[in-house]
Formats: structure tokens, sequence, C-alpha cells
């Protein structure tokens, strides 16, 4: 087993930018250390052949046998939404119809 | 040990339902009862988020004057439920356990929640779980830990820990928790209450807010078995408003569920058996499989041989799907927005940062890094192949079994901070939960005995995509054949 991380810590800041998640230098080592050690056990996932194998990402196709058709697809008509109101009234900054949130380009 | 000091012991859903048709006791009543119970116990048990008392009795005054008028009434009138806080309930709080949510009141109603209202059932209130679900314990909630009912010093399981101790400590008739690696189950076990895994689709996801889209699910706790397929017939079943629900029709669960196991084939594991296993639990699920082989099942010794790898499968597939379904959560449109933040990137930085827990912020790292470029071959997409290869490895069982049986954990309910500092630690403890969430298939926990220190042990029971009506009735024997 090597002594060295399997993350470096450089990683973990590029990853946390990804995730637009701001961590501090302690956070950081913590993040280094459990990921390396997740990532390090979930290596073992190497010892089967899956050479052949189509990648799973929905369990729809085997539900049925895989005899079920294409998921259907409600039809394309206009039907009620949320009430725009209610709906602002979780924001947290708006004018009623736009959400407003500090500014995007720097001029 | 705590011992339930409840004046007044919640009936079944069941018994309920009797006798409120029969004028023998009222919805108010009852959501009386829940409400002291709530009173009495919350304040230790920490189950409850929030509380709709007025909602509540509202919403029961309208039964009783059905009832009373003689007019048709639902097939849960009057029954008091809690709903886990992951769910949206129009006009009550959501806060999925997490301070990224905390005061957000949804303007919609998640399509379980709204099933059970049109069947008459009553909402106590909102229930404690993990961070986003996430969680083996409801140790990551914002909010605090939940206890468990049987010992207050141990934890009730998670994530959904509220809504099975609720149900153990008299505090509502039926809940509704979800599950997307064990978090039905695996509390169910540790609380001593039955906890049902519907197929993936069975039960609609509009309203869950998502933790793993291609793994969450909605499920319904109880007392007994026979409550908890009432609730799934009411909540499951096809909904437009779902992508993924399924078009199976929903048989009645109660039908034929007193049948007994008698000419069933139920298979048991090996690699379910093996090193890491108390042995009490052990015990107790040999004990019972020795009930149901008396009772007249046949019981196959069976092998699912890639099952050590379901664990590493589950946290990468889980955490990719977290890190992108939490990625809404960045101050916009509602939730917690930092308010020293001066530009939009570091408004989404600074509100992510204070509002996720350290559990969240750790999957979100980890789900963002095995889908990174570079990476995403090597760890999303071969976690993606090995899922194939354990469902298939219950497809091959079930060719040659009816169910499957299983301890739910390897341990009965553990101490309040014993694993806290070590997550991989807790990831090892779903073990034998992980399995079937990957599969899609069907399960149960209902209990099956006692540690000797008290605790709650339950008996996993697993079936066939679709086939919760066998899973139902390997369970109520189970259930009937205890002392």
């Amino acid at each position: 087993m090597s002594a060295k991380e399997k993350v470096a810590v450089d990683e973990v800041r590029r990853v946390a930018e990804l995730a637009h998640l701001q961590l501090n230098a302690q956070e950081e080592l913590a993040m280094q250390r459990d990921l390396s050690a997740i990532l390090e056990y979930v290596a073992q996932l190497n010892e089967l052949d899956t050479v052949a194998v189509a990648p799973m990402a929905q369990v729809a196709e085997v539900l049925d046998g895989g005899t079920q058709a294409d998921t259907p697809l409600r039809g394309d008509k206009t039907c009620a939404s949320l009430d725009r109101n209610r709906v602002m009234v979780s924001a947290p900054e708006s004018d009623g119809a736009f959400f407003k949130v500090p500014k995007v380009i720097e001029r | 040990m705590m011992k339930k000091t409840l004046d007044v012991e919640l009936p079944r859903v069941k018994d309920a339902l009797t006798a409120i048709a029969a004028g023998a006791t009222t919805a108010v009543a009852l959501t009386q009862d829940c409400l002291s119970a709530i009173e009495q116990q919350n304040p230790v048990i920490n189950a409850f988020l929030s509380v709709d008392k007025d909602g509540a009795l509202a919403g029961a005054e309208r039964i009783d004057e059905c009832v009373s008028a003689g007019s048709s009434v639902g097939p849960l009138a009057g029954i008091p439920f809690g709903i886990k806080d992951v769910l949206t309930v129009e006009g009550l709080p959501a806060t999925a356990g997490s301070k990224i949510l905390e005061g957000y009141r949804p303007p919609y109603t998640a399509t379980a929640v709204r099933r059970l209202m049109d069947a008459g059932a009553v909402i106590l209130g909102k229930l404690n779980c993990d961070e986003f679900a996430m969680g083996s314990s409801n140790e990551n909630s914002a909010y605090g830990p939940v206890r468990n009912p049987h010992d207050i010093d141990r934890v009730p399981g998670g994530s959904s820990g509220g809504s099975a101790a609720a149900v153990a400590a008299g505090m509502a008739l039926a809940t509704l928790g979800t599950d997307t690696g064990g978090s039905i189950r695996q509390p169910a076990s540790f609380c001593g209450v039955v906890g049902v895994l519907p197929t993936y689709g069975r039960v609609s996801r509009y309203g869950l807010i998502a933790f793993a889209s291609s793994l969450d699910r909605i499920g319904p706790f109880a007392a007994s078995v026979r409550d908890a397929a009432l609730v799934l017939g009411v909540i499951a079943g096809h909904d437009l408003l779902d992508a993924t629900s399924a078009l199976e029709a929903v048989p009645d669960y109660t039908d034929g569920i007193d049948k007994g196991v008698a000419g069933m084939r139920l298979g048991v594991p090996q690699e379910y058996f093996a090193e890491g296993l108390d042995a009490e639990v052990r015990s107790a699920i040999e004990a019972t499989i020795e009930k149901l082989r008396a009772a007249g099942a046949q019981i196959v010794p069976i092998s699912l041989p890639r099952t050590r790898y379901a664990v590493p499968t589950y946290y990468v597939i889980a955490t990719a799907e977290a890190s992108s379904n939490l990625a809404r959560f960045d101050g916009v449109r509602y939730g917690y927005r930092a308010p020293e933040a001066k530009t939009l990137a570091e408004m989404y930085r600074l509100s992510r940062e204070g509002g996720f827990g350290a559990e969240v912020k750790r999957r979100i790292l980890l789900g963002t890094y095995v889908l990174s470029a570079g990476y995403y071959d090597a760890y999303y997409k071969k976690a993606q192949q090995v899922r194939r290869l354990l469902t298939d490895d219950f497809l091959a069982a079930f060719k040659s079994v009816d169910a499957i049986l299983t301890p739910t954990a390897p341990t009965p309910a553990f101490r309040i901070g014993e694993k806290t500092d070590d997550p991989m630690a807790m990831y090892l403890a779903d073990i034998y939960t992980v399995t079937a969430s990957l599969a899609g298939i069907c399960g149960i926990s209902v209990p099956c005995g006692r540690s000797r220190e008290g605790l709650p042990i339950g008996l996993q029971i697993l079936g066939k995509h679709f086939d919760e009506t066998t899973v139902f009735r390997v369970a109520q024997t189970v259930e009937s054949l205890q002392g």
C-alpha cells in the first residue's frame, strides 16, 4: 500500500472549483484524506472483467425482462404550471418576475 | 434503555380504519393521541422537525364530518402520518435535513403525499432525516440527531431515522420515508418496525428532493406488514409527472397476504452471512429462517457472487448523481444565499459552503471527481458496468427462488457518535442493502427478534421487480410467527 495519498491537494481544489464549493485549508486536508481512502476502496472494482459489459445507467431496461417499449412521454400540449407568485415567494431576492443576483459581468 | 412512557398505545392502521368507520373512535381523537405523543417524546427523540397541529386537526375534522354524514371516505381516512422532510408538502417546511433549505416552503405537494391526502390521511408534520438523505444514522441532520426509541443513546438508523422512530415511538400510525442505499430498510431494522422498499419506478418521485435519481425510492413505514401493504397500495402507480414511474398495474397488496409460505422457494445467499455479521443478528436471522422452513418453505442456499463490489459501486454512482442533483442549490431561486457575496461566482460558492454539511460536501466532491474528465471511464462508467453484473446476479438467482432472505444490517443499532469519525466505516454498514438498490428490485425489512440488550433485529426479504406481493406474503408469515 503506497504511502502517497491517492488524491493530491490541488486535485481537491480543482474538483471543489468544479463543484462551486469553497473549502478552507482544514477542509481541504480532510477531504483529501477522505477522498483518497474512498477511492482506494473503490479501486477494487478493477478486479472485475467488464470488457464485454454494457454500462447500465437506468434499471428501466430490465424492469420487465427488457420488453418494455421506450418510456412513454406525455403528449405535447400546454398544461397549467406552477403559479409564479407562489414560486417567487421563496426567492432570496426578486422583483416579482425575475430572480435578482449579484452582477455577472465585470465592466 | 428508555421504555416507552405513552399513556395510549396507538392502534394498527387496519384497526383504526375499522374503529373510525364504526364510530368507536374519531379521526380527531386519533390525531390528538399522536400530537400528545409528539409533545411528550419529540423533545428527546427529535423525530419531527415541524408539526402542523392546526392543519392536522382540521383535516381530521373534515374526515369525521364525512363519516358522520355517511358519505364515503378514502382507504386511509383519518390515519395520521408523518412525512420525511425530503418530500414536499405545499405550505409546510421542507428542509431535507439541511440548513440550505431552512425556512423553505415548497409551492407544490409530492405525488405520494397527494395520494395519501386524497385517501383521507392526516398529515401531522415533517420528519427529521440525514441531510439530503445522505447517511445511515440520522447523525448528519443539520437539526440534530434522531434518537432510537428503544435506547436513546443509540441511532435510529438513516437516512429515514425520523420516519422509523416516529412509528416505533407511537407518534404516528405510519410514515413515508425514502430509500436510496438502504435508508428505509436499515432504520426499520434498527427501530423494530416494518419498512418497505418498493421496486424502482413503483412510486412516483415527483416532489422528492432528489439525491440519486436512478436509485431514489419512496416507501412506507408501519407497525405491521399489513399496514405497510395498505399504504403502498395507495401511493403506488404511474404518474405523468415522473418520467421514470412504471406503467405496471398496482394490485391489492393485502390480497392473499395471509397465504403463508408453503411451497415457496426462499434463497439464502452465502455472501450475506460471512465475516462482519454480528453473532446475535446471525442467530436471530437463522432462527427465523428455520421457522419459515417449519412453515413449509423450501430454503435454498444461493450465491450472489459479486456482492462485495456493491458498496464501492453504489458510492460511485450515488455520489455522481448527487453531485448533479445538488447543483441546483446555488442561492439563486430558493434556499440560503450568502449575504456577503459580491459576485455571482462568490454567491454560488459561499451559499453552498455555508449551507451544506460535511457529509454532503464530501459526497458532492467524490461525485464530481468520478465524473470529471480523465476519471469518468475508470470510475463512473466502470461502476455502471458492475451495476449490470450485480443486477444479473439477482436475475439469475430469481430463476430458482421466489424471494431472498438476508439480515438487513450487520449489527443492531450502534451508539450515537460511534461511527462519525470514519466515513468508510459508516459506508460499509450498508453492505446488505445497497445491492437491491442498484438492481432496482423490491424488498422489506420486518422485525424478527431482539438482541440480548433488547435492540431490534430486522430480516430483509428481497423480491423480483414488481413482485411486492410475494415479499409481503413472506413478511406477513415472519410477523405471525414472532413469539
